[in-house]
């Protein structure tokens, strides 16, 4: 290995494009850049290809955020900056955009309550409010537990109910000169199912939107797999966002990622753009899914149809909770609701965090499929 | 540090892809760049990309190049060190303590271990390449075992102590990117993502692998996959679905069917989804026609 001290004045350009990727949250260890440094040596290099293709291979950048680094290379090698600067000031004005989408949202929350609702009302939903916080931390704690379980191929050890475990009776054996005391035992582990969340955050949703997100952050908290997409216009992974103990901050990182607020919705199409990403598809296979949002798509739902028929194929149970079910009037009536009623497990009402905490709590439990209990309402 | 042999068979990215067309594989500068230094640097090769693009070829491909033997290692959730590592044969062994009665007897002896691929790899890492293919489907536990396997490649076994690999082994990892692979893995690995080939490229693979594919037929194939790549579809169809569809067509067409026709009829060794089928079917007989022009 080489030291610091004595290393040759030409390998600076590489330590400082190793340094400038840091700077930019990529992640690349002191060992990569050695290794980047050893296959330029090897390579020749003849030409600033190889110096790209020995980057690439090296410090490996995941698919996503390939264009970035090649901005960022065309830039340090070449000097060329005008990709750079363009998409940093992009990003900066998103975030504006999206705290100011924020406040409007909580105002127009406010309004809607001080508006609508009776007096007496307006007191109970205040005191709901703070119940909340208390009812998403105890949702949180017994997440892990309530959602469904499937068999691991991993086993335990344990004294009854298994099958015998013939490397530890073995030694056990040998340890006691032949003799056969009480074989152990051993059983398959249960783990939890992953659970999927989309959250619709289209202006339809306006209302729910800040609810939701706080659910799924508590989800993302307390459970061991869980993902988290909002849809509108576009689709967002926002998983790595709520990981962040701190709720709010938490919540402030997502809404910076998210930047269709309040738009339309194209449910039908964002789901199937979820479906067509592999390694997005693949949380949703064998998982429990649950989708929060009043699925009132525009036009032609055949492309909804579609989505939510090959979701409830993969996924372990296929949830959709809509604000709407809160209205005791509510029908599944539109064209769109009725047609993806047969492939639903699970229609329910999503228009408090209560119902939403008691139903996700509730998913091991088996229930009706959602057409068998909408066709006895109606 | 790499051995000899792989260093001549190695000796350039160039000399790499002459090598790699001769066990029949196509690959392109990228790639093969990516080959040459996981060879030279003596560091595991992770390769990713879409289903169907070729990794689990590129490492038979590399294998051969190698002239070793490939040893494969197939990922799937639940999968522990008793089907990555060793496992004991405890049936042998009781009957071993029975048989040897009053004698003494080694039941920790090699004819009881039962090697699996990685201490297979570990026994003569200069005759075995290890594939560790689709790790994406373990679960995070075995890709901290394969970690501590990569960055040592030594196995302990309680009962025999630390066994160490003589030289360092070739590794080649696929993954098809349904989860993100921890960090500390894809620092250790030299890393290239495959993407789907150009027209071009994808007629000379189909030219390479398929039986007796006339050259027409070839390009025909290759401009009408890319094109239904292009479309939303659940599974777009792999390279080795495309050189399926050549040979399909080709053996229609000699019984009888006409060209476009032959095409529409073997579409089934394509596309592999009902769904998929139905949404292409009706531009089906204008993408075989623009692909033919």
């Amino acid at each position: 290995m080489m030291r610091a001290e004595n290393l040759p004045r030409a390998t600076t350009p590489f330590l400082g494009f190793a340094r400038l990727l840091r700077r930019h949250a990529f992640a690349v260890a002191p060992e990569q850049v050695s290794g980047f440094m050893q296959a330029v040596t090897l390579l020749g290099p003849r030409s600033m290809a190889d110096i790209r293709e020995a980057a690439l291979a090296t410090l490996a950048p995941t698919p996503d955020r390939r264009d970035e680094f090649e901005a960022h290379f065309q830039s340090y090698f070449y000097g060329n900056t005008s990709a750079m600067v363009e998409g940093e000031a992009d990003e900066e004005t998103r975030i504006k955009d999206d705290s100011g989408a924020n406040d409007e949202q909580i105002a127009a929350e406010q309004q809607e309550e001080g508006g609508e609702l009776s007096s007496a009302m307006e007191q109970l939903s205040a005191r709901e409010f703070r119940r909340d916080n208390d009812r998403l931390t105890a949702f949180r704690r017994k997440l892990a537990s309530a959602l469904p379980a499937r068999r691991s191929f991993r086993t335990v050890r344990t004294h009854s109910r298994g099958k015998l475990d013939l490397r530890r009776s073995l030694r056990e054996i040998v340890s006691a000169d032949g003799d056969v005391p009480a074989p152990f035992l051993r059983r398959r582990r249960t783990v939890p199912r992953k659970m999927l969340l989309l959250i619709d955050v289209s202006g339809s949703m306006k209302l729910h939107t800040s609810d939701y997100l706080r659910l799924a952050h508590a989800a993302v908290q307390g459970a061991d797999r869980a993902e988290v997409f909002t849809f509108g216009t576009r689709l967002t992974r926002i998983t790595g966002a709520l990981r962040i103990r701190d709720c709010n901050q938490a919540l402030a990182r997502a809404a910076a990622q998210v930047d269709d607020w309040d738009g339309g919705t194209r449910m039908g199409p964002t789901l199937l753009a979820f479906l067509s990403v592999p390694r997005f598809s693949a949380f949703a296979r064998g998982a429990a899914v649950v989708i929060l949002s009043d699925a009132l798509e525009r036009g032609d739902h055949a492309e909804l149809q579609t989505a939510m028929r090959r979701l409830s194929a993969r996924a372990y149970r296929l949830s959709l909770a809509t604000p709407l079910a809160g209205d005791p009037r509510f029908r599944p009536a539109t064209a769109a609701l009725s047609a993806i009623l047969p492939v639903l497990d699970d229609l329910v009402d999503g228009s408090s965090v209560k119902n939403l905490t008691d139903f996700i709590l509730s998913l091991a439990r088996p229930a009706p499929t959602a057409e068998a209990i909408w066709k006895r309402v109606s | 540090m790499s051995k000899p042999s792989a260093e001549i068979s190695a000796a350039s990215p160039e000399a790499v892809a002459e090598r790699l067309a001769a066990s029949r594989y196509l690959a392109d500068e990228s790639l093969a760049t990516a080959i040459f230094l996981a060879i030279r640097l003596g560091k595991p090769l992770l390769l990713e990309g879409a289903p169907g693009v070729g990794k689990t070829e590129a490492a038979k491909a590399i294998a051969e190049l190698l002239g070793r033997e490939l040893v494969r290692l197939q990922c799937y959730e639940g999968i522990d060190a008793a089907h990555a590592l060793y496992e004991w044969n405890y049936q042998r062994q009781l009957l071993a303590i029975r048989h040897a009665g009053e004698h003494e007897i080694d039941i920790y002896d090699d004819r009881f271990l039962i090697a699996r691929p990685l201490l297979q790899v570990l026994n003569a890492p200069e005759e075995r390449v290890l594939l560790v293919d689709e790790i994406d489907r373990s679960d995070h536990e075995f890709e901290a075992l394969l970690l501590e396997f990569l960055s040592d490649f030594q196995i302990s076994i309680p009962e025999r102590g630390t066994i160490r690999a003589t030289a360092q082994p070739i590794v080649i990892l696929t993954s098809n990117r349904t989860r993100e692979l921890a960090e500390a893995l894809r620092r250790r690995c030299v890393y290239h993502w495959i993407t789907y080939p150009d027209a071009g490229r994808e007629a000379e693979i189909i030219m390479l692998r398929a039986g007796d594919v006339a050259e027409v037929t070839a390009r025909a194939v290759a401009a009408a996959v890319q094109s239904i790549r292009a479309r939303p579809l659940a599974k777009p169809p792999g390279i080795a679905e495309a050189v399926e569809w050549a040979n399909a067509a080709t053996i229609l067409e000699k019984g009888g069917s006409p060209w476009p026709e032959a095409f529409r009829r073997a579409i089934g060794v394509l596309i592999k989804d009902e769904e998929d089928l139905s949404y292409i079917a009706p531009e089906l007989g204008r993408i075989v026609e623009e692909a033919l022009a």
